[in-house]
Formats: C-alpha cells, structure tokens, sequence
C-alpha cells in the first residue's frame, strides 16, 4: 500500500475542522422519514394496534414529525431541527387547509349530479310537490335569486361606487376617515343583522310587505361595503399621470374622474362587484327575515315571498326526506356553480385586464 | 380690458358640475355611514317593547318564552352558545391560517403560492348554507371520532366529559365548521400584513445567518403581531355572526352545557334563524334584541380589529 495515498486522502466534509458548514441531512431526509412514517402508519392499520386511540393519519403525522425533528436535531443541531419542526408544520397547515374545499366541491358534486337535469333547473318548481315524492326543480329559486341578487346590484353599484369615487378622489379629513373605517366595519356585519334591519325598517316601520325586493335590500347592505373597498382600490392605483394630464389640458375635474379615471378603473371595479354578487347570492339567514320561502314562481319582486337558491336549500333539509334532500344537494350545486361562475368570471377579468401596479 | 393689468387666471369660480359631482358623491359617502347609524338605531327601537314587558333578567335568564304571557326571555344561553363556537372556531382557524399565509408568503414558490391563495380564498365564496349541509351529512360523521377521542383521553378536563355517549350536533363540532369558514378571513389577513414587513428585515436576518423559521420568528411575526391580532378578530367577527351553518348542525337546545362534545348549543344567530318563523309579534322584538346584542358585540370586534391593523398601516413605514 501506498502510503503518501492515505495522508493525501481527501477529509470528507464533515471531519474537516476548518469547515464552514455544519453537518447536514441529505436531501431525500424529508421523503426518508415521511416513508418511515408511512410505515408505521400501515403497521398500525394493519395490526389494528391502537396507540392512545389515535387515527393512522395522525400516527403517521406525529411518526413523521418525530422522526424528523429527532433525526435533525441528531445532526445538524437544535437550530435546525428547530427550523425543519416548523416547516413541516406550515406545510401541514397549507395542506390541511386545501381539504375542506376539494371535499365540498367534490361532494356536491358527486350529490348534487343525480337529480340535476335541465328541467330541474329552467322548469319544475315545488307547486304541489310531495316532500315525499321525487321531482320538483328550482326554477322559482333561480329566478327569485336572480331578481334580489340583480336589484341588490342595481342599487348598490351606483352607491358603492360614487362613495368609493368621493374616498380616493375627494375625500380629505375627518368625514372621509371616518367613512374608510365605517366600511371596513361594514364588511363585518353579521348578514342575519341586515335582514333584521330591513325588517324593521321596510316591513315593520315603513309597512311594505315581505318581498324579493326587500330581500334586496339587505344584500345592498352586505354589498356596499364590498363593493366601496374593491373600487376605491382599484381607483387609487390609476396612476396620478393621468388625472394631472387631464387636469393640466383645463378638463373640469368630475369629467376627469368619468371620461378619465373611472374607464381606466373599470375592468377592476368590474371585478370587484362580480365578487360582491358572488358573495351575497349564497346568503340565506336575510332572506329568511325578509322574504321567507314560496314553492311557486313569482315574478314580481315587488310583492310577496318569492323564493332563491338558499332557502329552497334551507326548506329542503328542514323537509327531511330522502328526495328532498337530494333536491337540497341539486340546489346546493346550481347555487354553487352560479356563484364560481360569478367568482371564475372575476378572476378571468382580473387577470387580463388588471392595470399594472407600479 | 384694460392694456396695464394683465388678465387673471387664478378664477376661483367652482365649475357646477363639478360642484354637484363632489356633492353627490359626499352625500354617498355619508349614506353609508347613515345605514350603518340607522341599522343600530333601527334595532335598539324595535327592541324596546320585548325588552319593557321581559318579567325575567334579559343576561341571566335561562328560558325562551317571549311569546308566553307573562313574556320571561334571557339572552345568556346563546352568548355562551355563540362565545364557544366561535372560540373553538378561533383556537383550531387561527394557527392554521397563519400557518398557511406563512406557507403561501415565505415557503412556495410563486406559482403554487398564488394558485394556493386562490383556493383558500375560493373557500370564502362557498355559501354558508352548503357548510350546513356538507358538515351535517359529510364532515360530522367524520369528525365524531375526533369528539371521542377527546372525551376518552381529556374527559379529566371538565368541558370534554360526555355523559350521554353522544357526540353528534354539538357545540365543538359546530366550532369545526366555523373553523373552515373563517379560515379565508383568518389567512387572507395575515397574508395582506406579512406582505408589508419590510424586505430589509427579512433579508438583514437572513444574511445574519438565521434559519428560516429564525428569520419569521424574530423579524416577521414581531412585525405583524399586530396584524395577525386583527386578523384573529376578523375571523372571530365573522364567526361570531354565522348564521345558517350554526343552525343546521347544532340540535338547538335551549340550555346552558358545559359539556362541549355532547349534542346541544345555540347561538344568537342561529336562534333568530330558527325561531323567527314561529315567533310572534314580541317574540320578534326578543329575536330582535338579540340580534341588537349581535350588532354591537361584532361591531366592538371589528372596529377593535380595523383600528388596530389601520394603526399599523399608518407608523409602519412599510409603504
């Protein structure tokens, strides 16, 4: 043997003692300890070995992050395993949150498929339908939902966007302060306390009767404030260039926010109410108060319940029997592949549209 | 004119259409403040006479009985009922939101990131009358393990105990579902705050030598301590006035039980939801004092929530 090929052997990194990193984990260590963690896991699945009662998906979990973080701390140090320990709890908490969504979609879907047909949707109603008996269709709903989530629109648009308007091109002091912290906190209302508003205030004080239109009113007010929020962005991040542009060219400054500002605005304001829509079509609790339940089509908003989407949803369940809850599931996927219409259709114009930030 | 003085052209004439656009949109503006005034005005009104001829205490009170003759009503079960859920709903939403705008914000790269947030945010679009339905039929069968198994091994701890051997349409799950609602709330706020610490903080612990977890714990948390604050009190605020969802899960049972994992609860929302049908003119002014105690319990939740986030954003130099 040779020996000057021994006192030259390269040291390996981790002897070296002039090293400037510490020892590390290879590469494949989180993969390693989740498979030991799958491991064990089947182990428990299948000898049926019950630790403390726990679930196989939670032994396999708490296996993993043992595994892992002891493994870590063995070799790189409690910095590390400190560091691998709360990576690989976000990573669980991203991932736990995607669960919920995909198992909703998946199962109204899959529940609401069955019964879903075009005359269900366009042409059936609940006149005269047994709770019993199968058939029936959500044409009244869809029609009610369309006309009070439309009027809530119609009326809160227009305020929504001239308040948002005064926010980022007039307002300065006190009142507009006060008015940008009121409709954050309108954005917190409980909705069943504005269906009790406009019951008392339209149905009890002014003595009009329950009605689509009423129902309205209560989504303008979760609507407002959605609406002010989105478009007051969207206004503040038209850059100033253009406004001082068209001021400097003698332009009276309210014909610079309509011909000027709000076309340049317009694909993110546009975007902002289709997200308002979307979120007051699914609100049931202030349409119970304010315009209640009908099995019938009613064509005038004005006069009378007049049904939608989510109380249809909500008399369903509460009818409690096998083909009405399979209505229920139908419903639930009409309403909800209107209000990801509405949301995909935000999204889509937000994306191409969107001015660019600077 | 006159040849010696030059023309002027610091008119101070106010264009009328001007005038009437800014008019206009300030009347908006204050309209909105003016609902916001009515709503409470509104609801203290009308909920005066079930308030005036109460015979028991309206915060102590165990019955249900507005429309009984004499009316005895008390709103402590359903502050009890609301407060548990919505602390449950907080205690499991919290940490998981943080942690998963931690992830979406320091940890994914940009694609995932995004297509992330757009799920996550697309969990806030779902109506909460399909949470009812879902959780009733599909979450809770499978969640009811999970209330077992806190009874079996933390039963020691007065509120898991469970007498009855029941663990369906109770108060803890009812938490669970409220958890994944307020989720977005929770996650999209704490993604907004953790945006704004400054760049110079996150790369100045890094180039120090601090790990990553090093690097959130000691120059990001600290930064949006109190964003990640509100954004728990957004969520609590939308918890709190939940409506459809609470209704359909919990079995509504008129009584206070300490016991969480056992069938039972109510909550303010849910009660005017299921008792409004029924209830006659001055069971109507109850339901509506307690939608009154609703108002101004969130409203102090949010406005605490908004200042304290609106405090930030104005010193933190961040933008």
């Amino acid at each position: 043997m040779d020996l000057r090929s021994d006192i030259h052997a390269p040291l390996s990194p981790a002897d070296d003692p002039l090293r400037l990193t510490g020892r590390r984990l290879p590469r494949w260590a989180p993969v390693g300890a989740l498979a030991v963690a799958l491991l064990v896991g089947l182990f428990v699945q299948l000898t049926q070995v019950t630790v403390l009662g726990l679930a196989p998906v939670v032994v396999v979990v708490l296996v993993f992050l043992l595994t892992y973080t002891g493994w870590t701390l063995a070799v790189e140090g409690r910095r590390h395993a400190a560091d691998r320990f709360a990576t690989a709890l976000i990573f669980s908490a991203a991932i736990l949150a995607l669960v919920p969504l995909l198992w909703i979609l998946v199962t109204v879907i899959y529940k609401g498929v069955t019964v879903l047909s075009v005359n269900f949707l366009f042409v059936d109603t609940m006149r005269n339908v047994n709770p019993r008996a199968a058939g029936g269709g959500v044409a009244h709903a869809v029609l009610g939902t369309l006309q009070q989530v439309g009027l809530a629109t119609l009326i809160s648009v227009p305020i929504g966007l001239l308040t948002a308007i005064y926010l980022s091109e007039y307002g300065r002091g006190r009142l507009a302060r006060s008015i940008n912290f009121f409709v954050d906190v309108m954005t917190g209302i409980p909705s069943i306390v504005a269906g009790m508003f406009i019951y008392t205030f339209w149905i009890l004080t002014l003595g009009f009767p329950q009605s689509g239109f009423a129902a309205g009113l209560a989504l303008t007010i979760l609507m407002i404030p959605v609406v002010v929020r989105s478009a007051e962005e969207m206004l503040r991040i038209v850059p100033n260039e253009l406004r001082e542009g068209a001021l400097a060219l003698g332009i009276p400054k309210y014909r610079v926010i309509i011909k000027v500002v709000l076309p340049t605005a317009i694909s993110g304001i546009i975007t902002g109410v289709m997200l308002a829509i979307a979120r007051v079509t699914g609100e049931t609790a202030p349409l119970l108060l304010t315009t209640f339940l009908a099995q019938d089509i009613n064509w005038n908003a004005f006069d009378g319940s007049q049904a939608s989407l989510p109380t249809f949803i909500w008399d369903q369940i509460g009818r409690g029997t096998q083909s009405s809850l399979d209505r229920a599931w139908a419903g639930a996927l009409t309403l909800i592949l209107i209000v990801l219409f509405f949301y995909a259709t935000a999204r889509i114009l937000a994306a191409r549209y969107a001015p660019k930030e600077r | 004119m006159s040849l010696l003085t030059p023309p002027q052209i610091t008119g101070t004439a106010v264009r009328p259409g001007d005038r009437n656009f800014r008019f206009t949109t300030t009347v908006a503006g204050i309209a909105v403040l003016g609902v916001l005034a009515a709503i409470a005005a509104f609801l203290v009104w009308q909920s005066i006479p079930a308030l005036q001829n109460n015979t028991g205490n309206v915060f102590t009170n165990q019955q249900w009985l507005p429309d009984a003759d004499p009316p005895e009503w008390g709103i402590a079960v359903l502050i009890f009922g609301t407060l548990w859920t919505s602390l449950i709903a907080m205690v499991l939403a919290v940490p998981i939101g943080i942690g998963t705008a931690l992830f979406i914000t320091f940890y994914a790269p940009r694609r995932i990131a995004r297509t992330l947030g757009f799920v996550v945010d697309l969990l806030a679009a779902v109506p909460s009358i399909i949470f009812g339905l879902w959780g009733l039929y599909y979450f809770m069968p499978q969640i009811v393990p999970a209330a077992q198994w806190l009874s079996t091994y933390l039963g020691w701890i007065p509120f898991f105990s469970n007498d009855l051997d029941l663990y369906t349409k109770s108060i803890l799950i009812a938490g669970f579902v409220l958890a994944i609602m307020i989720l977005p709330t929770v996650s999209a706020i704490s993604r907004e705050v953790f945006w704004q610490v400054p760049k110079g903080h996150i790369e100045a612990s890094l180039a120090l030598g601090a790990t990553r977890w090093e690097m959130i714990r000691m120059s990001v948390l600290p930064f949006s301590r109190p964003g990640m604050i509100s954004a728990a009190m957004l969520g609590l605020g939308r918890a709190l006035g939940e409506t459809i969802a609470v209704a359909l899960i919990l079995s509504a049972v008129f009584e206070i039980n300490w016991q969480i994992t056992e069938p039972g609860g109510n909550s303010i929302a849910a009660n005017i939801a299921l008792k409004w049908g029924e209830a006659a003119a001055n069971g109507r002014s109850a339901l509506i004092a307690t939608g009154m105690a609703l108002f101004f319990i969130t409203l102090l939740v949010n406005m605490t929530a908004r200042w304290v986030v609106n405090r930030r954003r104005d010193f933190s130099g961040a933008n």
